[in-house]
């Protein structure tokens, strides 16, 4: 099975700093792999180029086979490369509803003419549409929500709706950047059931990247571990919980006692 | 030969001119990142300043004209400190629209009540400095161009001195580079923006003052041309580089001095703005700027 | 509501236009002057609107669009008309050429909106403003320097065509076209590019061709509104369509909250009437003459004041009208 996305010796350099060095990554369908490593590691670099906010200086990433060199992020989310991110960044002036109907305007099936003339094709798409984003919402207990400005929901409500937006826009790889990061214990372990259910209920690969290890080795398959842009670990979760090298980058932080 | 060294001195003196207030422009984008549309305004001000100074001097002398001079540094700094206060501080965490557009406001306020308090004609400038023509061939000197030459220069290497080798210069350049970090040093930077305001006007004001001098006619919307070619300038030199604005000045003036002397003249305004386009589009970070990447 | 069932209140709008067209001639001529002017400022109001507001680009030119739809719309009637119909040809095809020359000054404008739009769009903020208030002085110069439009003296003569029918109708059409576009499925693209671009791009939006719409179609009706302007004041010239009268226009979406239409239509309604309100009131008594002197002055004074106080807009009662900018 060929993979889903591969990363094949990216590398990208920001004047004198290499972020990212000759990084070998690759992510099959139906997986859930962790991507973790110490701050400044490269993290969220990595999901930057796969995403197309950044173009590798050396190195080449396809998804689906195709190659994502030079293609833009709008581009690389048709292809089903949905992501959220580390500080949330929502629609601040739209309503929840809203937030999720603009990820779904990528598969639209109406384009200005039909939204001028408002004919019936028109009126019945937008209805299919407006009855889709609310099973969405549903689904993540955000349906009640639905006309709230998305800046007004707690916190955690505001991650899940980042997720619902990005799962909106029907992708084949979803990429979770610190999913959990600034939520309690019991959030963080419904988090972990809501990441594995979406992996089954939509088919889709989920590549996670995490600061907390309870979450990361609790349902990831498969970790790779950065530092410094370079990666110096993959495996089972046991796998990297026992590399020395991977101990070693974290030296002085507690992931092996829970 | 000497037409074309006419023209050059014609330009650079008016690029002086221009080096000086693209500074008061460059001085508070390094520190605010903040485009002041109001300082053409402030330009202004200090030539009707001087305007008011100098009709009480009776006979033109150095002394004069440097107490006229002093009188509208000191008249427009006060002014450029009770803007920022008045206007741009409330808005300081607010969206850069809306400090753009309450600038976009302070400067219409200035200019109208100017057209209200000093009347929509053009007024005579007084002389302040005496003058004489130095003659030599075919090339005519004016003693003008002389004064505007040496107050720029004074004032330049006043500039780097307070810029490079004052407290308040140091904190000035530690803000334009991080604000956060200077204030956490212990940098009160409601002070340096403060400073850096009244600096920037005075600066505006002695190009109102030069300008004035030098073609006597002031009007109350006399900041709007230069002020635009000002800001070419700025942005030309790189936007936020003090000497880069004093060389975008400099080469803007003398351009603009040759574009107006060819048959180009009716698009001189047009040819100012497309250079300016044409700098954001190609080299945003200007001639001496350095390009500051954004992080996602 | 409006958007329950938007092609009835269009085809509502357009029967109310009809309606003034015919009784236009009852009307008190001074009357019907500032209605004009009202919907003029309407459809570019709404126009920026789409710019600005909605889309979050700060353009400062919108006059300079107003400008090349003007002057186009004036050459077609003045200089093409005469030898495209007969002299004594029936209202109903010097109607129909007008609507061409009015569609010709939106088709250039909205070129220009192209030309404009399209490699502004790596800038951001203060740069996007100051390219775009460049671009409107270029425009200014350009026609300044065209003899044959009569250059730095203006345009003179041109045919009374406008009519408060025309205004309104196309004033209608304006808004409805902008507001059903916005609010559809698509048009989320639009809002989602003025809240985070970063975002909407991860989310499949193509940013750059919202930007792109929003310049063209922005530009397109305040091309179309300058060519109605253009038969109205009968004298067009470089000097009206300057960077004052841009923001104569910024402040109406400004007042009005960005991205709130309705809110826009009030303020271009207010903003039209309040020069006229003070005009009045400075005529009552010689003493008050000040008043209507200082209408600059009191502008900017609004504006200062609007944005010390209200910046989300004097007719905007969300809760999250924040104005964002993309930094």
């Amino acid at each position: 099975m060929p993979p889903l996305l591969q990363l094949e010796k990216v590398s990208i350099r920001f004047g004198g700093l290499t972020a990212v060095s000759e990084l070998d990554l690759q992510i099959g369908a139906h997986e859930l792999v962790g991507l973790i490593g110490p701050n400044g590691a490269g993290k969220t670099t990595v999901f930057n180029l796969t995403t197309g906010v950044y173009q590798p200086t050396a190195g080449k990433i396809s998804f689906g086979e195709k190659s994502t060199a030079r293609l833009r992020p709008n581009k690389l989310a048709k292809l089903g490369i949905a992501r959220t991110f580390q500080n949330i960044r929502l629609f601040a002036s739209m309503t929840v509803f809203d937030n999720v109907r603009a990820a779904t305007q990528l598969h639209r099936a109406h384009g200005i003419r039909d939204a001028l003339w408002r004919g019936r094709h028109f009126r019945a798409g937008e209805k299919t549409v407006g009855s889709q984003i609310l099973e969405l919402l549903e689904i993540f207990q955000l349906g009640k929500f639905r006309d709230s400005f998305a800046k007004s929901l707690s916190y955690g409500d505001q991650r899940r709706l980042e997720i619902v937006r990005a799962l909106a826009t029907k992708p084949k790889l979803l990429l979770l950047d610190e999913p959990a990061a600034g939520m309690n214990a019991s959030e963080k372990v419904e988090l972990m059931r809501l990441i594995q259910f979406i992996k089954d209920k939509f088919q889709i690969s989920v590549l996670l990247v995490e600061h907390d290890m309870k979450v990361v080795m609790g349902i990831c398959e498969r970790i790779a571990v950065l530092d410094y842009g370079v990666k110096i670990a993959e495996g089972t979760p046991v796998e990297v919980r026992a590399n020395p090298k991977v101990i070693e980058a974290y030296l002085g932080e507690e992931i092996i006692s829970e | 030969m000497t037409e074309f060294l006419q023209q050059l001195i014609n330009g650079l003196s008016v690029g002086s001119m221009y080096a000086l207030i693209a500074i008061g422009y460059t001085l508070v984008y390094g520190v605010l990142r903040f485009i002041n549309f109001a300082h053409c305004d402030v330009f202004m001000v200090g030539a009707f300043v001087g305007f008011y100074a100098g009709r009480n001097l009776g006979q033109p002398s150095l002394g004069g004209g440097i107490l006229v001079m002093l009188t509208a540094m000191l008249a427009c700094a006060a002014l450029g400190i009770l803007i920022e206060r008045l206007a741009y501080h409330p808005l300081r965490n607010r969206s850069r629209l809306s400090v753009l557009i309450t600038a976009i406001g302070v400067s219409l306020l200035l200019e109208n009540a100017g057209q209200m308090v000093f009347g929509a004609n053009p007024q005579p400038f007084p002389e302040i400095f005496p003058s004489r023509e130095f003659v030599f061939g075919q090339l005519v000197v004016s003693s003008k161009d002389i004064v505007v030459f040496a107050v720029t220069i004074l004032l330049l290497a006043a500039l780097q001195f307070i810029v490079l080798k004052t407290k308040i210069g140091t904190a000035m350049r530690a803000v334009s580079f991080n604000t956060q970090a200077a204030s956490l040093m212990g940098v009160n930077v409601n002070v340096v923006i403060s400073f850096t305001f009244g600096l920037g006007s005075a600066l505006a004001a002695a190009a109102g003052i030069l300008w004035a001098y030098k073609f006597p006619k002031i009007d109350p919307l006399m900041g709007i041309a230069p002020g635009i070619t000002a800001f070419v300038a700025a942005v030309l030199g790189g936007i936020g580089n003090i000497p880069g604005a004093a060389l975008g000045g400099l080469l803007i003036g003398v351009i603009e001095t040759f574009v107006k002397g060819s048959r180009w003249s009716t698009w001189t305004d047009a040819i100012a703005f497309t250079i300016l386009i044409l700098i954001l589009f190609f080299r945003p970070a200007g001639l001496l700027g350095k390009l500051q990447p954004e992080k996602v | 509501m409006f958007l329950a069932r938007p092609r009835i209140f269009l085809l509502a709008a357009l029967a109310a236009s009809i309606v003034l067209g015919i009784f236009q001639n009852q009307l008190d001529p001074y009357f019907v002057d500032v209605l004009t002017r009202i919907g003029i400022n309407i459809i570019l109001a709404v126009s920026l609107n789409l710019i600005n507001g909605h889309t979050g680009q700060f353009s400062l030119g919108h006059a300079g669009f107003m400008a090349v739809g003007a002057y186009t719309a004036a050459a077609m009637t003045m200089f093409a008309g005469p030898h495209i119909l007969p002299a004594t040809a029936p209202e109903f095809f010097t109607a129909l050429w007008f609507l061409a020359a009015l569609l010709a000054g939106g088709i250039v404008a909205a070129a220009a909106g192209l030309l404009v739009g399209a490699p502004s769009l790596r800038l951001k903020g203060d740069y996007l403003a100051i390219v775009t208030l460049g671009f409107g002085q270029i425009i200014s110069v350009v026609f300044r320097n065209i003899e044959p439009l009569g250059g730095a003296l203006g345009l003179n003569g041109i045919p009374a065509y406008t009519n408060l029918f025309w205004v309104f109708a196309i004033a209608a059409v304006t808004v409805y076209v902008i507001t059903a576009m916005v609010n559809s499925t698509y048009g989320r693209g639009f809002i989602a590019t003025h809240d985070d671009e970063v975002a909407a791009e991860a989310m499949g939006i193509n940013t750059t061709r919202f930007k792109i719409v929003a310049f063209v179609i922005g530009a397109f009706f305040a091309g179309i509104a300058g060519g109605l302007y253009g038969h109205f004041t009968l004298t067009i010239s470089p000097r009206g369509f300057d960077f004052t009268r841009s923001i104569e226009i910024v402040v109406m979406v400004i007042v009005g909250g960005m991205g709130n239409t309705v809110g826009v239509i009030l303020a271009a309604i207010l903003l039209t009437l309040l020069p006229e309100g003070l005009r009045a009131l400075g005529g009552v008594s010689p003493s008050l003459n000040w008043i209507s002197e200082s209408r600059p002055l009191l502008y900017s004074i609004l504006l200062i004041g609007l944005m010390l106080l209200r910046p989300q807009g004097l007719f905007n009662f969300r809760k999250s009208g924040k104005l964002k900018i993309q930094n």
